[in-house]
């Protein structure tokens, strides 16, 4: 995140419009004194914008998000973002973000369930594009009949978009995210849109303690010139890309560029971790990771998690637990890792399909282990108990299977 | 800001001498720039790759001529056959999806403001009438009720010609086509008329068969959209193959068109607003033709 060499553009150790003091990323992150603030996780959302020089913003109103981005239109008027406007459906939303990101802006939008599909079409667009938004997702249900309840079910139809998805259990996390997503998306090797989910209503309707860093420092501006993709401002000589657009023929070398972009984009993705590691402290968080029952889990599942984890102390169980923070890139090796001891891995998640035991399974080696479970769905809540009960009830299963075969 | 299309001396060598001539040969920054520079210029639209005598490969050859600062001028295309034509051209161009041109022109014409509050930074959108009147006609609109400082420009070819002749909005009613197996059943769609209803500042509606006519819509279109508010340009371009025309056909098939009475009869609505900023331009002009002749 080097700041842009243009004049007009503050940079580290300037102050911008607003007065804030333009800090490098790493200092802010680390090393800027944190004060707590008792916030919703949609105010977690305007105060991490308010830090982040955003140059353009796009809102629609979908539940449960609607109040986020209207508060991003407050920072807007109060002159924390360059530009910021109402779009038409979540699918102009996206491409009005991609237009200024080309632009070389630095985007930010959010939505959620039926907005997240709706708009689906850019994301691989995004991706494909190298352009580095970060929209918030604050996930919800896309079943019908209708509903706005919290589910994450559309975060299985996000994983093979191309986007860094990076999953947020708390509004600290949120917070971090949001900032630390910036700087990782708009590096040049991975220059990729980002998604940072958080769960709706239980995170942007609740209120909770958080660690912020001061409201009068704000990252770097994006430089678009450090892009590894043509800024499209005619800032730079034009050229004529292509004498010949192979890319739209059905032929050898046209099939050749696309199996390559796309395996790019992926590369791209992997590339992130280097990145992501230091600023996260890994991919993953492991408590017990000796334990013979691991929970695996991402998003508000952990916390429910956690509380299982404490129950099942209390009745002189040791159970362990993996947080996974980034769903792309996904930590397989470091989960290979950390149930390596494991007897038994446990998938909790807020949905009906099972995607991330899904995504488990298909990364470890004898994942006969991995139980797809417990889920609840359709806005239902995931108390820890419910969660002590599957493994209990599994746990006895398996013992009675052993009586009747062993 | 004389001067700003130059080469890296340390790339002379290396580049090819398309790219040079561009630069040397180019119109780059002339202010009187249009299609009186064909034949003696380097033109931003070299070749093109669609089918032979395709009256879309003219109007395109005649825009790139006309539009008042390359320099500073961003496309936004849509899929189709346009996009087989937009990696020959010259300025930065987006394509990215089929039909949201213009919610992408509208996020980047905002942000090239927020980047460049003291420049000038045009956006022009050049779709085909699929794009623009039908599965982007949403976007379409809510960029003119916005009031949108761009261009739009539709190449209306009156059916989906890229995907081989499927019935289009902006198609004529009885027209027998593919997914209109027993001829259109509604209206030619008169976007012109909305586009004016919506909030444009000028519209036109024209066939590409006169240069000059095509190179002062072109210039009055963006200067107004970067001065006063949206506008848009219904430019006539058959589909010479989907119709059943000879590559030498186009023209006359253009010319047809735009006889008194026809479709494509040559009509603009200016906006008061619009014809004051125009009246202002003239004015200016003159004043300059006088000081310069006294």
């Amino acid at each position: 995140m080097a700041t842009q060499t243009d004049s007009r553009v503050p940079q580290i150790g300037q102050r911008n419009k607003k007065g804030q003091l333009v800090t490098d990323p790493n200092e802010l992150f680390f090393l800027s004194p944190r004060t707590p603030s008792f916030l919703t996780g949609s105010e977690v959302i305007r105060e991490a914008i308010r830090r982040a020089s955003v140059d353009f913003s796009v809102a629609y109103p979908i539940t449960p998000q609607s109040e986020a981005s209207s508060l991003v239109g407050e920072l807007y008027a109060e002159g924390y973002v360059g530009d910021y406007m109402r779009g038409e459906s979540e699918f102009a939303v996206m491409g009005e973000c991609a237009g200024a990101a080309f632009a070389g802006a630095r985007v930010f939008t959010t939505t959620a369930g039926p907005g997240t599909l709706r708009a689906f079409e850019n994301f691989p667009m995004w991706a494909g594009s190298r352009l580095p938004i970060q929209v918030v997702f604050t996930v919800r249900g896309i079943n019908s009949p209708l509903t706005i309840q919290p589910d994450t079910l559309e975060i299985a139809f996000m994983l093979e978009t191309g986007m860094l998805l990076w999953h947020a259990e708390s509004a600290q996390d949120l917070f971090d995210f949001m900032l630390k997503g910036y700087y990782v998306a708009e590096q040049p090797e991975v220059h990729l849109p980002i998604g940072v989910i958080c769960d709706g209503f239980f995170v942007t309707h609740t209120k909770d303690m958080v660690m912020m860093t001061p409201e009068d420092r704000t990252l770097p501006h994006y430089d678009p010139y450090r892009s590894p993709v043509v800024c499209m401002d005619m800032e730079v000589p034009p050229v004529r890309m292509m004498r010949d657009p192979f890319v739209m023929k059905s032929n050898y070398i046209s099939y050749m560029t696309h199996a390559s972009w796309q395996l790019e984009i992926r590369a791209a993705i992997e590339r992130s971790r280097k990145h992501t590691i230091p600023l996260l402290d890994g991919l993953i968080e492991v408590e017990n990771s000796d334990a013979e029952i691991m929970l695996v889990a991402s998003g508000t599942a952990v916390s429910q998690a956690r509380e299982a984890i404490r129950l099942f102390r209390d009745k002189g169980v040791r159970v362990g637990l993996v947080k996974i923070k980034t769903l792309r890139p996904f930590p397989t090796e470091e989960i290979r890792k950390a149930t390596e001891h494991a007897k038994h891995i446990f998938v909790p998640e807020f949905n009906v399909a099972g995607w991330l035991a899904r995504e488990i399974k298909s990364t470890i080696d004898r994942n006969h282990r991995v139980v797809a479970g417990p889920h609840v769905a359709g806005g239902m809540t995931m108390p820890p108990e419910i969660i002590v009960e599957e493994i209990e009830k599994h746990m006895a299963h398996r013992r009675n299977k052993e009586l009747v075969h062993g | 800001m004389a001067n700003r299309i130059q080469i890296n001396k340390e790339f002379v060598d290396i580049m090819p001498q398309d790219y040079l001539d561009l630069v040397e040969t180019g119109t780059f920054e002339s202010p009187n720039r249009g299609w009186k520079d064909f034949g003696t210029a380097t033109e931003l639209i070299a070749e093109h790759s669609l089918c032979a005598g395709c009256p879309e490969s003219i109007a395109f050859r005649h825009i790139m001529a006309s539009i008042p600062n390359p320099e500073d001028t961003v496309m936004v295309g849509s899929t189709g056959c346009t996009s087989l034509v937009f990696p020959m051209i010259a300025v930065h161009n987006i394509h990215s999806l089929f039909g949201n041109q213009n919610a992408i022109a509208t996020g980047l014409k905002r942000a090239l403001a927020v980047r460049f509050p003291d420049r000038v930074k045009d956006v022009i959108v050049l779709a085909g009438d699929g794009a623009t009147v039908d599965i982007g006609l949403d976007m379409t609109l809510q960029s003119w009720f916005r009031k949108e400082r761009f261009t739009t420009i539709c190449f209306d070819n009156e059916l989906y010609a890229n995907t081989g002749g499927q019935e289009s909005g902006l198609m004529q009613k009885g027209f027998l086509a593919k997914m209109a197996p027993v001829g259109k059943r509604f209206d030619k769609v008169r976007l012109p008329e909305i586009a004016r209803e919506s909030g444009c500042d000028y519209v036109a509606i024209m066939t590409a068969s006169k240069p000059s006519l095509v190179e002062k819509v072109i210039k009055q279109a963006v200067l107004i959209a970067r001065e006063v508010g949206p506008t848009y340009i219904q430019i006539y371009t058959p589909c010479i193959l989907e119709i059943g025309k000879q590559s030498m056909e186009g023209l006359q098939e253009m010319r047809t068109s735009e006889a008194p009475g026809e479709r494509f009869k040559f009509r603009e609505f200016i906006s008061p607003e619009a014809q004051s900023f125009l009246d202002g331009l003239a004015e200016k002009k003159k004043a300059e033709k006088i000081a310069a002749t006294t």
